[in-house]
């Protein structure tokens, strides 16, 4: 079991957090910089939503490939395996998004991610009086607690 | 509900005395009455601090309810109406007017203004401008463009107070970064 990284985004694509465990290839043999490999991650998140409602076969209302949708619609995907990682994500209603990159060994992990959201993210970063919502954060206790959540995860 | 002293309850746990915090809030809107000369600039200032308290207020929401997306404006203002005044102030909403835009919300006992008594000369202000910044923060969070004003209030004469309430717009999901 290894977790590789981890990605906090908001809807506006900021990226509010970025933890790093294990990267074997470095960012600068990928993306570059961090700033474009967050990037590349949101554009990732967001065009496979996109395709992921495109071809929704249940809902009665289809929307064309790129249409605008609102917020709240169409499919939001839970992850996602790769012949050599599996990519967690949560997409909160409010628009936060969480992804965490681990080995193809590790099971479901919804519980867990959504821990992240509610225990971690909510309780030590929101409702930080001095966080100004929206910005990036460097949050020790948030960071000592996904720590210790990961560990626990092996 | 209406003894004094009760508490405000929420659905995780932590209670504070109730009058503790109306007195807070009575003495932030005194602040500002004293900062900002004019009882409409500080309805403004209020409004804007609740939309600050709104936009982190809706995670912990989100977080504690584990509610999942409201598909529309409806949807959203019942669970306003129904956890979520319960859940923060400790009491109970409900919707008298629903339409697919507006709607009215009436609120059987509002502990914030437990020991107010408005001044004749301070008639415009808005004493509870908070709750509206409040629900127009964090409905923008979840991406309903609203727009919230207090129709009804026990201070100005009404026996009731009530919040009307009218959907702008649905923000859409826009891809924030311009293609290079």
């Amino acid at each position: 079991m290894v977790c590789y990284n981890m990605y906090i985004f908001n809807r506006d694509g900021v990226c509010l957090h970025y933890q790093e465990w294990s990267r074997p290839k470095h960012v600068k043999d990928g993306a570059g910089t961090l700033v474009d490999d967050a990037k590349m991650m949101f554009g990732l998140l967001f065009s496979l939503k996109n395709v992921c409602t495109a071809i929704d076969p249940t809902r009665e209302v289809k929307r064309p490939l790129g249409a605008p949708t609102p917020h709240g619609e169409g499919c939001s995907f839970r992850s996602f395996t790769t012949d050599c990682y599996k990519l967690h994500y949560l997409d909160s209603p409010s628009g936060i998004k969480i992804v965490l990159n681990t080995s193809t060994d590790l099971g479901n992990l919804e519980k867990h991610m959504w821990q992240i959201y509610s225990n971690l993210y909510c309780e030590y970063v929101v409702k930080n009086p001095l966080y100004t919502v929206g910005e990036p954060f460097e949050c020790e206790q948030f960071v000592q607690n996904l720590n210790k959540l990961i560990k626990s995860l092996g | 509900m209406s003894s004094k002293g009760k508490v405000a309850s929420s659905v995780a746990g932590e209670r504070i005395n109730s009058e503790l915090f109306t007195l807070t809030y009575g003495a932030l809107v005194r602040h500002l009455l004293l900062d900002l000369e004019s009882p409409e600039e500080v309805n403004k200032q209020l409004d804007r601090m609740g939309q600050n308290i709104g936009v982190r207020l809706v995670d912990d929401f989100l977080a504690k309810t584990n509610t999942t997306r409201c598909r529309n404006f409806k949807e959203a203002v019942k669970t306003i109406a129904d956890t979520g005044f319960k859940m923060f102030l400790g009491i109970d909403a409900k919707v008298t007017q629903i339409g697919d835009k507006e709607c009215k919300m009436v609120l059987n006992d509002n502990p914030l203004i437990d020991f107010v008594e408005l001044p004749e000369k301070l008639e415009p202000l808005s004493y509870c401008n908070l709750l509206c910044g409040v629900i127009r923060g964090a409905l923008e969070q979840v991406s309903m463009k609203v727009e919230v004003l207090i129709s009804k209030d026990p201070l100005k004469g009404d026996e009731r107070f009530e919040l009307h309430m009218k959907l702008l717009e649905y923000i859409n999901e826009e891809y924030p970064f311009a293609d290079d």
